[in-house]
C-alpha cells in the first residue's frame, strides 16, 4: 500500500529507506548522524531532507515505521543457574531478541551484582534457572535480592514453572516491574526462545523506547516496533527461507561489522550429518552472537587485546603499520572515517580481524573421539560447513575496496579441522544498507521485503 | 515425582542400555533426564543441578569406567549437590576382574551402589526405590 519509510535509529548514523509498494522498489536511501543526546528528531529531519534531495521531492508517506539500537541499544542482564545450561540459554535468548548481554549471572547472586545491574544501567533482567520441576530455591533466592534491592528495572521471569507463583508472590511484595513468561530451558538442553522474546519486544516497545527518548519522535512516525538486530534477524530468515511462492536462498550467514559491535547470524539447522554425536545446550536456527570487544571504533581495541605481544610485532613488521598506535586513534575518535590509502589499508584489516574472529566464536566445533567402536565425530555448536552465502553489511564492508577479503574471514582459512566455518560459500554485500529496514518491511509485507532483499543483495563482482 | 538423571560417561557410544535404562525408570513413574552417550562428569552434575535430582546413574560399557569416574563426588560436593546418589554399572572395569574388589574401589570413591557386569535394570530398581524412598 503506497509509501513506506523505514527507519533505523543507530547508535552512530539514522539511516532511512523509502520504499514504493506499487513498484515494488526503493526510491532511495539517506543517512545522518543520530541525535539521541539533544533531540532525536534534529538528526532524523537532516537524513529525510537528504533522502528527499536524492529523490527531487518530497513525498508523503502512508506509513513510517522504525528500529532503533540509539542511546547504547537494549541492554540486558541474563541470569541462570548452572552456566553451560540456563545461563546460555538464558543469553541466547536476549541476544536472540536483539539485545546485547551486558551482565551474565549465575548460581545465588550478590547484592553487589545487583548493585552493577544497577550501575550499568541495565534496561531489561531477564532471570532463569532450574528446568520445570528442577531447582526452584536458587531462582526465587535470586528473585528475591532483587526484590530487596529495590530493582526498578523490569525483570522477565523465564525459569522453573514450579518456581513461577513464588516469583509472583515476590514481585508483588517489592511491587516490582515483573512479568511471568516460559522457561528458556524447560527440559535439559531444550531451548524455548519465543515466549521470552514476545515479551522482550513488548517491553522494549512500552517502556525502553521511552527511556531512550525516542519515544518524543512518535508523533511523526507511527511507530518503532523493533530493536535493530531483531530487524536483521528477521530480514535474514526471510531471506533465507523465502515467502510463498517467492524462494529463499537456503541456508545463510549474515555478518554485520560495527563500530562497537560485531554481530554474526546464522540461519541453518545445527547440523545435515547423520554421522555425529551433537553435545551441549540445543542451538536456535536463528541465531545471534554479538562480540561486544571487536568492532572498528568503540571496541577497537579489543580486537588486538588478546594478541600476545609478538603477534603484534608480527604484524607492525608484515604490514608496515603501528597497530596499537591506529586502534588507540580509532577509539578516542569514534565519528571519524578513512580520510587516505593509509586509514583505508588499516580499517581493511581491523574488519578482516573482526570477521575472523566472531566466526571463531560463533561457529561450532567437531572432534573425532576415539572409541572402542571406532571413531566417533563429537560436534558442539552449528556446523556451518555446507552454507550457500555470507552476506556482509555494516559500513566498513559496504565501502570496503576488497569485501570479499573481509568476508573470507569468516571461511577456514587458517585450516582449522575442528571449526565448522563455511568452507564454500558465494559472497554477498548488502551494498545499500538494507537489512534492518527489510526486517522492519517484513513484520508488514514479508513478500515485497523478500523481493527487495533479493534484488539489492548483490553477489560480489 | 523423584528425577534421576542417567547418561553414559567418557567416549563411549553404547546407546542401547541407555534407551532401555530410560524406558524401564519412565514406567516405573520417575522422571528421567537422559542426556546420552559421550557424557562428562559435568554434564551429569549440571543436568543434576538444574533439575533437582536425587540420583545419578552412570553407564559405563567400555571398561574404562574407572578413570572416567574418578573425582566425581568430589565435584558434586564443591557443585553444591554433596548429597546426591550416586549409581554406577556395566562393564565398569576392563576384564573378568573379580567384583568384590571392583566395588570396594568405586565405593571408595563415592558411589553409593555399584553394579555387576550384566545385571539387568529391573533387578536395580528394587534398590533405586528402597533408596529413593518410594
Amino acid at each position: 500500500m503506497g509509501n513506506y519509510l523505514l527507519i533505523d535509529f543507530g547508535s552512530t548514523f539514522t539511516k532511512l529507506c523509502a520504499i514504493n509498494s506499487e513498484a515494488e522498489d526503493l526510491l532511495g536511501t539517506a543517512s545522518d548522524f543520530t541525535t539521541v543526546e539533544s533531540d532525536i528528531s534534529i538528526g532524523y529531519h537532516k537524513a529525510l531532507n537528504k533522502l528527499y534531495e536524492k529523490i527531487g521531492k518530497t513525498i508523503k508517506f502512508d506509513q513510517v515505521i522504525a528500529c532503533s539500537s540509539a542511546a547504547g541499544g537494549l541492554k540486558m542482564a541474563a541470569i541462570g543457574l548452572v552456566e553451560e545450561l540456563t545461563v546460555e540459554a538464558a543469553k541466547r535468548v536476549c541476544l536472540g531478541a536483539g539485545a546485547k548481554v551486558d551482565l551474565i549471572l549465575s548460581h545465588h547472586i550478590t547484592k553487589a551484582e545487583v548493585r552493577k545491574i544497577m550501575e550499568e544501567k541495565i534496561d531489561i533482567v531477564l532471570l532463569a534457572g532450574g528446568s520445570d520441576g528442577g531447582n526452584a530455591e536458587c531462582v526465587i533466592f535470586n528473585a528475591d535480592v532483587l526484590g530487596k534491592m529495590g530493582i526498578k528495572v523490569p525483570v522477565i521471569f523465564a525459569g522453573n514453572k514450579s518456581a513461577q507463583d513464588d516469583v509472583q508472590d515476590i514481585f508483588d511484595k517489592y511491587e516490582m516491574d515483573g512479568y511471568i513468561c516460559e522457561n528458556v530451558m524447560p527440559k535439559i538442553n531444550i531451548l524455548n526462545i519465543d515466549s521470552v522474546r514476545d515479551k522482550i519486544r513488548e517491553i522494549f516497545l512500552k517502556k525502553i523506547i521511552e527511556a531512550k527518548g525516542i519515544k518524543r519522535i512518535e508523533s511523526e512516525i507511527d511507530q518503532v516496533i523493533l530493536p535493530t538486530p531483531n530487524a536483521v534477524l528477521e530480514a535474514a530468515i526471510l531471506l533465507s527461507k523465502g515467502y510463498l511462492n517467492e524462494s529463499g536462498y537456503g541456508d545463510l550467514v549474515v555478518l554485520d561489522i560495527g563500530g562497537a559491535t560485531t554481530d554474526m547470524y546464522s540461519i541453518c539447522n545445527t547440523t545435515r550429518r547423520s554421522d555425529v554425536l551433537i553435545n551441549g545446550l540445543e542451538e536456535p536456527f536463528a541465531k545471534r552472537t554479538v562480540e561486544g570487544d571487536l568492532g572498528m571504533r568503540y571496541s577497537a581495541p579489543g580486537i588486538i587485546k588478546s594478541l600476545t605481544k609478538q603477534e603484534i610485532e608480527y604484524i607492525n613488521m608484515e604490514k608496515n603499520v603501528e597497530i596499537e598506535k591506529e586502534v588507540c586513534k580509532r577509539f578516542n575518535d569514534v565519528q571519524s572515517l578513512p580520510q587516505n590509502v593509509h586509514d583505508e589499508f588499516i580499517d581493511q584489516f581491523l574488519a578482516e580481524m573482526c570477521a575472523y574472529r566472531a566466526m571463531h566464536r560463533h561457529c561450532g566445533r567437531i572432534e573425532e573421539v576415539f572409541t572402542p567402536m571406532g571413531v566417533v565425530y563429537n560436534q558442539t555448536g552449528k556446523d556451518l560447513t555446507e552454507i550457500k552465502y555470507v552476506i556482509g553489511t555494516g559500513g566498513v564492508v559496504i565501502n570496503s575496496k576488497d569485501q570479499e577479503k573481509i568476508l573470507a574471514g569468516t571461511t577456514n582459512i587458517l585450516h582449522n579441522k575442528t571449526e565448522l566455518r563455511p568452507s564454500h560459500p558465494h559472497f554477498m554485500i548488502d551494498q545499500s544498507y538494507i537489512m534492518a529496514s527489510m526486517g522492519l518491511l517484513s513484520q508488514m509485507e514479508p513478500l515485497l521485503a523478500l523481493k527487495i532483499l533479493k534484488k539489492y543483495i548483490k553477489q560480489i563482482r | 515425582m523423584k528425577t534421576i538423571v542417567i547418561g553414559v560417561i567418557g567416549a563411549d557410544v553404547h546407546a542401547v542400555g541407555n534407551k532401555i535404562i530410560e524406558y524401564t525408570l519412565n514406567n516405573a513413574g520417575y522422571n528421567v533426564v537422559n542426556i546420552g552417550v559421550l557424557s562428562s562428569q559435568e554434564d551429569f552434575i549440571n543436568a543434576a543441578i538444574e533439575t533437582n535430582a536425587s540420583l545419578i546413574l552412570v553407564s559405563s560399557l567400555y571398561g574404562h569406567g574407572e578413570i572416567d569416574c574418578r573425582g566425581m563426588r568430589e565435584k558434586c560436593v564443591e557443585s553444591g549437590i554433596a548429597d546426591i546418589l550416586l549409581y554406577v554399572g556395566g562393564n565398569i572395569v576392563v576384564g573378568k576382574q573379580d567384583f568384590g574388589h571392583v566395588e570396594e574401589i568405586f565405593r571408595e570413591m563415592g558411589f553409593n551402589r555399584v553394579f555387576a557386569p550384566g545385571t539387568p535394570i529391573d533387578n536395580a530398581l528394587g534398590n533405586i526405590q528402597q533408596d529413593l524412598g518410594e
